[in-house]
Formats: structure tokens, sequence, C-alpha cells
């Protein structure tokens, strides 16, 4: 059964070898489409099949290495394309390909009519297979493949409609192209992606080994031995997370990313390729355990990044960009999970944000669709009654993320927090607490301005529900948003928390290192429970009075903190602050010195009289060759003397 | 009697290709407009005699009183022989009718050479050596002045013949010096008593004579001067055939005698390699980037490839030995293709040869152009083509051998060869013309030649399928 797990990762390979090859020559976009999302279909069906297969056997027999061919060996580094299933990898599976084929289902609505479209579930599939070889994989060296092959499919995505104008929001002056947001995400993502590398070859040093097996079950022993490189092997890995999954300082990239079609904002830079730094995180959670100090490091930059971003997001006009805040916000709530010792939860919170954020950004695109490319929710309003399904989807996903319960999002999020607050500190939950009450608020926000109140849209449009086969995914998504927090029910409310169940032996060796809290009065969970309901309830309040009853406020409070409105309008200036002193230099010292002064001088210089002496020589050898038999001959003799005189003389 | 027969039975590889080229002959004779029934014969046949090589892979030992070996070395090369052949016969049937000399007497000549290389891969005397040598050139020497009307062709055939004759006579010189120091001309008796026979100078100049026949073969610097001038006057298949058949012949013949263990010890047999090796590396790569008949730069670039291949040999150490075996397999089928896709877009009177008429072909004849940078980024050695792999393993294997200066010759000559390998791609892909590809491909050729670009391919990304089947030779 687990031997079928090549399968999982071959189809989307073939479905990208089909589109892509032929693609172009099928001039069908149903038989284009069909192909892109059957393949994800039957690797869901196959995973599914094998989590079933998981479910009926004994704990300890779930975990299965399959090799499937021995990829490179050099000295004593081999490497196999070996795929690890076990719980961990299997939920991740599920996800990547379960939403994953939800998308490409509603994409064949959504690319409807594009030139293109063949390339489009091309690029799509291929992301799948990295991402799947990405979350299988069971050596670091096939995990930083799907790594960088989620990145490129990432770049070539973003800048799909290439020519496409796109706003960068000011700090780039000129007409910047999709293409621009494409280069910058993939920029970004390669800082990260060094980080990874590094530890990478820090990893083979230190363990003579890239297999998780191998470093994962010799590191307690090196650091009792007391080795200090786990330390920065931990910190460089999470450098490439906070690349990969936007988190601070690398976050910058997503935010225009959103330049991209929509559904890839659904795919990945929502619910699939941005939890990768989490997923990773969590794999090498061992290592994580073994360095505390990375650990805090890890829950530092979580919550900065879910507050930070979360105010940036309070103030966005464009529909994409307050979900792209809202996820590098939520991501950040991931990685407190992770810091605070709270694997399960932090991956509790990976597959619920997958169905909740998915289905915000495909409901934003079903809107944007709609309203004839129209981005700006300042010109939406009164979409309720036009796209009534939409609508209510749209809904369920805000309350999820708002944490309303029963909802998933309430379950995650809680979880972490709670987390937060026993085995990390007040002040980590504060600012948690806080950040859920601004995450209810800015989509409240959203969801009053783009479907509530007075219609702001000129009469040249003419809004309309979306087809079905765009609703259908909404619909299903919208279902697992209520349902997908029931697998992680606490304790405390007579639920079996069957998730950190589940995925316990993943985290075994890890937990035995970190400090297990102590019991904890479940009337104390009770408390911070409710008080997250309540920040929850007090934002969605608050926004629907500023944005539907007391307009006249919002518009009042923005200009009375003019200061404050601006500084969040402009993103705190990071992008600015990036451009002056990273960007700026970085392009001039390349330009002035390396190109101009050495590139062309030096080394263009010494390669040009390397070549020109060449030349030189190959012209005056080729005289030799005169065509003539007897000076071949006589050439011939020569070697015989001088092959002789080797062997006889010397 | 029935000693005999098992005793054929055990070298059936090379008697199946002398029963098939009897065959021809027979029908050549008998058969008025015998040209088609030739050719089919000749392909079916070589595919019947390719898995009799292949069945034979796992047979031992030696028979007719320690004349040939069976199996293993010798069946991997009658493998890889009846391959190319296969495939230059494929291709030529095109060639031939494009030229006007369509005959079926160049399939039996490509045969009976096809039984002369398989002879001395399978060699246990330098005797069976030199008859598989003789019967190997004396066909070539024929083919290559297969136009017979076209001049180049007749020059091409007679500066063979008369550079061969004078290299066979060295060759044939040396058995006798060294059947005078031995007394024997059985390979493993010489071999084994390389201690003794060492101290004699009349071993030596024997030995020495054998290398500069061998090296004549093979095309080493500076016992070259032929191949040029003989790949450009030559039909162009047969050019292929001569650079990857003829040639892997020549080592499999040099292997045998001059790679063993015994030698290891043997440091003068290194030097020399060693010398002819990077000789022909910078002669061979260096004359390639002033050429611009593209035939004649394969021809050079031919001369720098048997330069990388003797490194391995002067490596003379294990993987040396596997090295070369890997290189002779991919270069096979990377040169094929590359002397193929030349044919395919040939057109009469030595026209569309250089490398200007290759510009624009990338948009004119796409499938060609993708299969033909295939080959030329193969043959330049960069991954995830085979050659890489092929340079690799011989690099190790010489370096393993402190021999770093080779290595560092052939590191700096691989990057001149870079040069004019990618400015074939380069013309193709980056530059236009008028001249119109109008001449067809067959099906035939464009399936022979997809065969020989896949296996570049899979050899390069899965090294080992045929790693394995060398290392089981040892």
């Amino acid at each position: 059964m687990y031997n079928l797990v090549s399968y999982i990762t071959l189809l989307p390979l073939l479905g990208f070898l089909i589109n892509g090859l032929f693609g172009k020559k099928l001039h069908s976009e149903r038989l284009s489409g069909l192909i892109g999302s059957g393949v994800i279909g039957a690797s869901f069906t196959i995973a599914a099949m094998m989590f079933l297969e998981m479910l009926r056997t004994p704990v300890e027999d779930r975990s299965h290495v399959i090799t499937v061919f021995n990829w490179m060996s050099a000295g004593s580094l081999s490497i196999n394309v070996a795929y690890q299933v076990d719980q961990l990898s299997i939920l991740m599976t599920l996800i990547v390909t379960g939403v994953g084929f939800l998308i490409h289902v509603y994409s064949i609505g959504y690319m409807h009519g594009d030139p293109a479209f063949w390339r489009f579930f091309a690029y799509l599939n291929l992301f799948i297979f990295m991402m799947l070889n990405l979350v299988l994989a069971n050596n670091f060296l096939l995990m930083f493949l799907g790594w960088e092959g989620v990145g490129l499919c990432s770049y070539l995505l973003i800048g799909f409609w290439h020519d496409k104008k796109f706003d960068t929001g000011g700090y780039k002056t000129g007409s910047a192209t999709t293409s621009d947001a494409a280069k910058k995400a993939f920029v970004v993502n390669r800082i990260g992606d060094f980080g990874f590398l590094i530890a990478m070859f820090l990893i083979f040093n230190l363990f003579g080994s890239l297999t998780f097996e191998d470093v994962f079950s010799r590191a307690s022993a090196l650091v009792t031995a007391g080795d200090k490189t786990i330390f920065w092997i931990t910190l460089l890995l999470f450098v490439g997370a906070t690349g990969k999954s936007a988190q601070i300082p690398l976050f910058v990239w997503l935010p225009d990313a959103m330049a991209g079609p929509t559904p890839v904002s659904a795919l990945i830079h929502a619910a699939t390729m941005v939890t990768a730094g989490v997923y990773m995180v969590a794999r090498c959670s061992i290592l994580y355990a073994l360095a505390p100090a990375t650990m805090e490091i890890v829950a530092i930059i979580g919550v900065a990044t879910a507050l930070f971003a979360a105010t940036m997001g309070l103030v966005q006009n464009d529909i994409k960009k307050v979900l792209a805040y809202s996820t590098i916000s939520q991501l950040g709530y991931m990685f407190l999970g992770l810091g605070v010792g709270g694997f399960a939860s932090g991956i509790f919170h990976v597959m619920t944000h997958a169905f909740f954020k998915a289905l915000l950004f495909l409901g934003a695109g079903a809107v944007i669709h709609a309203m004839h490319e129209e981005q700006d929710i300042q010109n939406m309003g009164g979409l309720k009654s036009k796209m009534p399904t939409t609508y209510k989807t749209f809904l369920v996903a805000a309350l999820a993320i708002a944490g309303i319960p029963p909802l998933s999002g309430f379950f995650s999020k809680d979880e972490i927090l709670f987390r937060a607050f026993t085995q990390g500190s007040v002040v980590f939950w504060l600012i948690g607490w806080v950040t859920a009450g601004l995450t209810a608020f800015y989509m409240f926000r959203l969801v009053s301005l783009t479907f509530e109140g007075e219609e702001r849209w000129g009469h040249d449009k003419h809004p309309h529900e979306a087809p079905r086969v765009m609703t259908v995914p909404l619909i299903v998504l919208a279902v697992l948003s209520i349902v997908g927090g029931l697998v992680g029910i606490p304790v405390s409310l007579g639920g079996g928390n069957a998730i950190e169940h589940w995925l316990e032996p993943v985290f075994e060796r890890a937990q035995t290192h970190l400090s297990t809290a102590t019991e904890i009065s479940s009337s104390l969970e009770y408390i911070l429970m409710a008080a997250s309901v309540i920040a929850g309830i007090a934002g969605i309040y608050l926004a629907r009075l500023l944005y539907l009853k007391r307009t006249e406020v919002a518009t009042k409070l923005s200009t009375s903190f003019k200061g404050i409105y601006r500084l969040l309008w402009n993103k705190y200036y990071v992008d600015e602050v990036y451009d002056v002193t990273v960007v700026t230099p970085t392009v001039k010292i390349s330009d002035k010195l390396l190109w101009k002064g050495v590139d062309v001088n030096v080394i263009d210089g010494m390669v040009n009289v390397t070549a020109k002496l060449t030349a030189g020589a190959s012209g005056w050898l080729r005289r030799i060759q005169g065509g003539v038999a007897q000076g071949y001959a006589l050439a011939f003799v020569v070697g015989v003397i001088v092959i002789l005189g080797i062997l006889i003389l010397r | 009697m029935d000693f005999l027969g098992s005793e054929l039975l055990a070298i059936a590889p090379v008697l199946s290709v002398t029963i098939l080229s009897l065959l021809v002959l027979v029908v050549e004779s008998l058969v008025t407009d015998s040209e088609k029934i030739s050719y089919w014969v000749s392909v079916f046949g070589l595919l019947i005699c390719g898995a009799i090589s292949i069945s034979t892979l796992d047979l031992t030992g030696n028979v007719f009183n320690h004349m040939v070996n069976v199996g293993g070395y010798g069946s991997l090369f009658a493998t890889l022989f009846t391959t190319a052949a296969l495939l230059t016969v494929v291709l030529s049937r095109d060639y031939l009718r494009k030229e006007h000399v369509s005959f079926g007497e160049f399939y039996l000549l490509i045969l009976f050479s096809t039984v002369g290389m398989m002879l001395m891969a399978a060699a246990a005397d330098l005797i069976i050596i030199f008859l598989g040598l003789e019967l190997m050139s004396i066909c070539l020497y024929v083919l290559a002045g297969f136009m017979r009307k076209r001049s180049i062709s007749n020059e091409a055939a007679l500066k063979y013949f008369l550079l061969g004759a004078f290299a066979t006579g060295f060759l044939l010189f040396g058995i006798a010096l060294l059947y005078g120091a031995a007394g024997t001309t059985n390979i493993s008796y010489i071999v084994e008593n390389y201690g003794k026979l060492a101290a004699s100078p009349l071993f030596w100049v024997g030995l020495g004579l054998l290398m500069v026949g061998f090296a004549f073969k093979v095309g080493g610097v500076p016992f070259h001067m032929w191949i040029p001038d003989v790949y450009q006057g030559s039909p162009t298949t047969v050019s292929g055939f001569m650079a990857t058949g003829a040639k892997a012949a020549a080592f499999s013949a040099f292997i045998l005698v001059f790679a063993h263990q015994e030698f290891e010890s043997g440091e003068k047999v290194h030097t020399a390699l060693a010398f002819i090796a990077a000789a022909s590396m910078i002669v061979g790569n260096i004359v390639a980037i002033s050429q611009s008949n593209v035939k004649r730069m394969l021809a050079y670039s031919s001369i720098a490839h048997a330069g990388y291949m003797l490194a391995g040999l002067a490596a003379g150490n294990q993987l040396g030995r596997t090295g070369i075996l890997f290189y002779l397999v991919t270069y096979t089928f990377m040169n094929i293709g590359a002397f193929g896709v030349l044919s395919v877009l040939e057109r009469e009177e030595e026209k569309n040869l250089t490398f200007d008429d290759y510009a624009g072909l990338g948009t004119k004849r796409p499938f060609l152009a993708a299969l033909m940078s295939i080959f030329m980024l193969s043959l330049a050695g960069i991954p995830p083509f085979a050659g890489f792999f092929g340079k690799y393993y011989v690099f190790v294997a010489a370096i393993n051998a402190h021999l770093t200066w080779l290595v560092i010759v052939g590191v700096l000559t691989s990057v001149i060869s870079v040069y004019y390998y990618l400015r074939l791609v380069m013309m193709m892909y980056f530059q236009e013309s008028e001249l119109q590809f109008t001449q067809p491909s067959s099906v035939s050729s464009l399936a022979v030649l997809t065969i020989a670009a896949l296996a570049v391919v899979e050899i390069g990304v899965f090294p080992s399928s045929i790693l394995s089947l060398i290392n089981n030779l040892y």
C-alpha cells in the first residue's frame, strides 16, 4: 500500500508533462483542465487510501520509508529519492492534494478564456509535484529540491500575466509589471534558501548524512556531548523558513505576490507553499527542541510577525492585500505555536488555515471576477445580494479566522494561544490575544465593505454569481472550515484532541527534551477561551459599527490619527527601508563596480586574452595538417620515436 | 565434433554476425536489385545478433586453444558494435539514396567490419587482434571510398589505406617483437610474465610499436593526421561508424593489452599513454575551434575524445578501466547521433555542412535542432547528459593515479571544446538565414536519432544502469 506513494508524486508530474508538452496542441480548455485536476484528484485518492490504511494499523507501524531510487552517491554522500510516509507527511499530503484539487477545479472556471490556459495548469501541476516532494522527502536534499521547486513555480505563477501592470504601493516608481513582483518573490526567497543551504552543509558536516532518521536519531547524543552547532543549524533553517513562510524580516514579497492570478494566491501563497517553513520546523522538531535559544527566537519572530502584519492589514483597500497580510499574520501564529513547543498546534493551524484562507482567496477571486478585475474594496459594497453563495461561504471563512466557536479557526488558534500562555509567557499570549481581536476587525471590515452596505460601484459593472465550477469548491471548503476544527477539540471541552494524538509519535523525540507543562486547571483554559472569543466578537462588532453604521467615525479616526494611519498605509516603510539600505546599494555596486569595473575589464579582459591566444594556437596548429600523406607519415614516425624513447630510455 | 560444436556455440556473437554477412553476400550475388533485401536482412539480423550478444554476457572462459575469450567483456563490446552497426545501417539508407550510391554492398561491408571489431574485443591472442583489426580496416577503407565518383571520397580511401597499412606494419612488427621476447602471442601469458619480460629491451620496443598501432586506430596525437581528411571525405554515416564502432574496437584491444593490474607498477607505459592523451586533448580541441566544416569539427572532436579516454587508460587503475568502457558506450550514442543529424541535413555535393548552414535550424527543423543540441551538450560534457559522467569517471581515475597535470589539461581543453560545440547550438537557435532545409527525413532515421538522444539522456540521469553492467565484468 505505502509503495503507492511514488504515484502520489508522479501523477502531478505526468500532468505537468502532458499539459506542458502538448497543452498548446490540445486546443481544449476542457481537456487541459480535466487532466490538470484529474491527476491531483487521483493523487488525493491514493493519499486518502493510505491515510485510511494508516488509521487501521497500530501506532508503531505507521511510519514507513519508501525508497524509489538512488539519486546520487559520491564518496560518503548517498542520497536516495525516498519518501517518508508517516502521520505528519500524510496529513500534509492530504492538505496539499485535497485543497490543491479544489483549487484546480476552481481554476477551470477562473482561468476560462485565458490564451495560456494549458500553461497555467502545467505550472500548477508542477507546483503540486514539488510541494509533495517537499513534504514527503525523507532527507534534506530532496526536501530542498521541493523547496526550490515550489519557489520556482511561485515565480512562474506570480508572473503568469507577465506584462500586466501592477501597483507596488509606492516603493517603486515607474511602471512595474507582475514580472517585477515575481522577481522580488524569487530574490527574497533566495536569501532564505541560502540559509537553508548553509544549514544543510552544516548538517552534513556534523552528521555525515542528510537523511532525517540519521540526523534526528543522533542529534541528542551530540548535544549532550556539548556540540553547539545545532543552534546555528536550527537558526539557519529558520532563516529559510522566514523566507518561504513570509516572516520578519523576509515577509515583504508576499503582499506583492498577490499580483498573480487569484487561484495561485489561494494555493501557493495561502494554503500550501507558505506553510512549508512551518512544516520544515515541525519536521525538525527534535533539532529545535535541542536548541532552546532558537525556539525562543522562533516564538518571538512568530508573535511579532502576527501583530505587525495584522496592523498593516487594518488599512489595506485591496481585497487580496488584506488577505495577504492576514496570511502573514496567521503564519506568525503558527510559528508562535512551534516556538513554544506546541508543534502539533502549529500543524493543526496549518490545516485549518489552509481551509479557510483558501476559501477566502477563492471567494475574493469570485468577487474580482464579478467586478471585472476591480480589487479596491472602497469601490465595492452590497454584493451579498448579487453573489449569495460567495457571500455565505466568505462569511463562514471570516468567522472561522476570527475564532468564533465552533468553527475550525477557533480550536486551532485557541490551542496555540493556550500553549503560548502555559509553555511560553504571558506576553506572548497577550500579543496573540490582541492580534486575534485585530484579525476579527480587519476581516469584518473586509466583509462589510465588500458585501454589505451600499453599492459603491459604477453602472458599467454587472456583478453576478460565479459559475458552478467555482462555487462548488467554495462550498466544500466552507464545510471544511466549519468542521475542520472538530479533530482538535481540547479535552476540557469534552473532545479528544485527536490531531495531537495522531501527531504525537512524530514529535515524541522532541517532547522528551521539552519541559512538559504542569497540570493546568481547566478553569484557566476556560478563561483563556472566553477571552479569545470576546476578542473576536469585539473585533467583529467594532468593524461592523465603524464600516456599516457609523462610517463617518472611520473617516474621522483616519484623519485624527493621520500619523499612525500613514505609517500603516505605507506598511511601516519597510519596503522603502530595504530599498535604500539593501537594494539600491547592491544594484549600484553591481552596476558600477562589479559589472563595469571588475567584470568588463578584469574578467572579460582575461577571457578575451585567453581566447585570442587559443585562436592563435588553433590557426598555427591547423597548418600542420597540410593534406599531404607523406607529411602525416612523418608525424607518425616522430610519434614512434617519442613513444619508444619514453619506453626504453626511462 | 561435439567439442567443436560447443566451442562454436561459445562464440555465438561473432559467429552470428559472420553468418549474417555471408547471407547478405549470397543475396548480393544472386538477386538483382538486392539493396532492399540486404537492408532488411541486415536490420533484422543485427537485432538478433544484438540479442545473442546480450545473452552471452554472463559467460566466461576461452575457447579454440586460448585464442578467443567468451562472454563478458567481449559480449559487452559485441552488443555495442551491433548497436552501432544497426544505427549506422538504418541512418545510411536515406543517405546513400540521396548520394545516388544506394548499393547493397554497403551493408555487407558494415557487417564484415563488425565481425572484425567483435573479434578484436574477444581476442585472447595478439594474432586474433590483428586478424580482427585487418578485417575491420579493409572494409572501412572500401567504405571510405564508397562514393567512388567523388574525388574527396577517393582521397579519403587512399589516405586511409596508405596510412593504415603503414600503421599496421608497425603493429605487426610489434607483435613479432613481442613474440620474440615472450615466445608466445598469448596475451594473458605476456601479461602474467611481465616482471620477467620487462628486463628485455625487445619487449619494450614490441610493446611500444603495439601501442603506436593502437594509438593510430583510436586517433591519438601524433598518429591522428588521417582522421580529419578521412572523416570529411567518407560518407557521413561511415564517418560516424568509424568514430564510434572502429574507435571502440581499437580501444577494446588497447584495453585488453594495456589495462592490467600487472602494469600498474609499469610507470613507463602510463607515461607514454599520458603523453598521447595530453597531446590528443590539446591538438584535438584547439584545432577544432578553427574549423568551419561541422564534419571536420567532429573529426577533431573525436581526436579530443580519444584523448579523454586515453587519460582513463593512462590512469591504469580499476576506475580508469570502468571509466573508458562507460565513456565508449556514451560516446557511441552521442557521436552516431551527431553524425546522423549531419547525414540527414546534408545535401548532395557536400552541401549544408558548414556552421553557417546551420543558422536558423532551431525554427526550421526544431526537432532535429533539439536532438543536435542534446548531442552537442553531451559531447561538451554538460550534465545531465551522459558525456558528463564519462569525462567525470576518467578524470577521477586519473586523479587517483596522481596524474593531476593530465586532468588539468583535460579540464582546460574541455572548456575550449565548449566553444565549438555551443557555437553550433548558437548558430541553430540565435542566427537567421535564408537557407531552406527541404530535404525530407525518413521516420526510421528520426527514430534512430531519437533513440540515440534518449540513450544519452537516460545514461546521463541514471549512470548506474551502464555502470553496473561494466562492474560485473571485473
